[in-house]
């Protein structure tokens, strides 16, 4: 266990030195929300409807780009290879990957979308719905794509790739949580994608560790 | 201190091992046993298969046909009280470059941190542990500003620290000047006099240690073997 809580700290020290690393997502998502009142019709009536479904692929998008990184550093610098010695449960240690790459995209991202939300004049009754849906939805985000990454660690380019395999678990998040966004704006209840999304995070913290570690092994059986 | 192994036995044994890699038999009925106070060299040319024997051993590796055993029992079903009596020093150091000597450090003996049975790794044995190996004035400093050397001397730090009877290095001496390589052969002398055993790979000629076993991976090939 003290592995595990030694990995999540030194990983946010990590992140710490190298703030580039994950403020590059967030600015990639910044640009992606702030071009798109430029590119199509500004009326804030024709934004408004399309908001929610803007910030969230943006918000999609910028987790996929920091996802091929998540394991690459740890195959080759050797620090798996010092996990799988220690006996230490994978699952644990793909758990805190997670939580980590989390707290370093997913959170921020939460945070930030209350601004964007403004640029993209989203009505003001779909702001707590549209924080939910991305409080829910980044982790399932982040868990769904450390499975991903553990698969293609060890691919020299692996980028495409991993896109090609977390693209489509990720469409129904990104279903789900648009339309809460989306019948949020409009006064309706959203409850039911909320749920739905809750649903989906808690499969996933059960499950996806168990695929990541699954993938790590194979990594490192060579 | 002379005996601070005594109470954590070492006894790893291998028997009937065979392994291939494309379709090359690296070894096959290979047999060896580790007891305290042992020191056993993997020798042989590049290719023959020590690291391949070594990342077996640590349980690295599971692609193999025979038995391994922590006394006595399969070395799957005792992986975790093994991994605690173990330390491992891979060809790759596990260590983060944007971060200091002291953070990775930390890191690295984190496995044996909690666990109660040993004394408690404080940061005061960490500072002392960097200042062993000569890298007192650089604890502070980020990995990527060290030499080879100096980064090869993080990892190797933890021989000092982390309480496992059994060591299993794979070519520490790679990078070290000449005053490493003196280090770290005594330290290895020092660790196989207190009763603690030693597997390692090297092309280097260990010296004045009686107990030194060679198990030549090159003539094994043609049929040889030990004990």
């Amino acid at each position: 266990m003290s592995l595990v809580m030694a990995t999540i700290k030194r990983d946010l020290l990590l992140a710490g030195r190298n703030p580039g690393e994950w403020l590059n997502p967030l600015m990639f998502f910044l640009m992606v929300v702030a071009m798109f009142p430029l590119a199509v019709d500004p009326d804030p009536e024709f934004l408004s409807r399309i908001a929610g479904g803007v910030i969230w692929v943006g918000a999609l998008l910028a987790t996929l780009l920091s996802l091929d990184a998540l394991y690459k550093a740890d195959v080759e610098d050797g620090t798996l290879e010092q996990w799988l010695a220690s006996g230490e449960s994978l699952y644990m240690l793909a758990l805190a990957k997670a939580l980590v790459h989390w707290l370093c995209s997913g959170l921020p991202l939460t945070l930030m979308a209350p601004v964007l939300g403004l640029m993209m004049a989203l009505p003001d009754d779909a702001y707590i719905g549209m924080l939910l849906s991305l409080a829910v939805g980044t982790p399932i985000l982040s868990l769904l794509g450390s499975v991903g990454a553990a698969l293609t660690a060890g691919v020299r380019s692996g980028g495409l790739l991993l896109s090609l395999l977390i693209l489509p678990m990720y469409v129904p998040v990104l279903i789900f949580a648009a339309s809460a966004v989306y019948h949020a704006g409009l006064g309706m209840a959203y409850n039911g994608q909320i749920g739905f999304l809750g649903a989906m995070l808690a499969l996933s913290v059960c499950l996806t560790p168990f695929a990541s570690a699954a993938a790590l092994k194979l990594n490192l059986s060579r | 201190m002379a005996n601070r192994y005594t109470d954590n036995s070492v006894s790893l044994s291998a028997s009937e091992l065979y392994c291939e890699r494309d379709d090359r038999v690296l070894f096959e009925r290979l047999n060896l046993t580790v007891k305290n106070g042992d020191l056993l060299q993997l020798a042989g040319p590049n290719g023959a298969g020590k690291t391949t024997l070594l990342r077996l051993l640590v349980g690295l590796n599971r692609d193999f046909d025979g038995d391994l055993l922590w006394h006595g029992e399969p070395l799957t079903q005792v992986f975790a009280d093994y991994a605690s009596q173990r330390l491992y020093l891979g060809h790759l150091a596990a260590l983060k470059r944007a971060l200091t000597p002291l953070e990775n450090l930390r890191w690295l003996v984190s496995p044996w941190m909690s666990t109660e049975s040993a004394s408690v790794i404080t940061d005061d044995d960490l500072w002392q542990a960097l200042e062993d190996v000569e890298l007192g004035g650089y604890e502070e400093t980020p990995c990527n500003q060290l030499s080879a050397g100096q980064q090869r001397r993080v990892g190797l730090s933890r021989l000092a620290i982390v309480p496992a009877p059994l060591w299993i290095l794979d070519e520490p001496f790679t990078a070290l000047d000449v005053a490493g390589v003196a280090w770290l052969e005594a330290r290895i002398q020092q660790h196989v006099a207190r009763n603690g055993a030693v597997i390692i790979t090297s092309h280097h000629a260990l010296q004045n240690i009686p107990s030194l076993k060679r198990l030549d991976l090159g003539e094994l090939a043609l049929g040889g073997g030990l004990l």
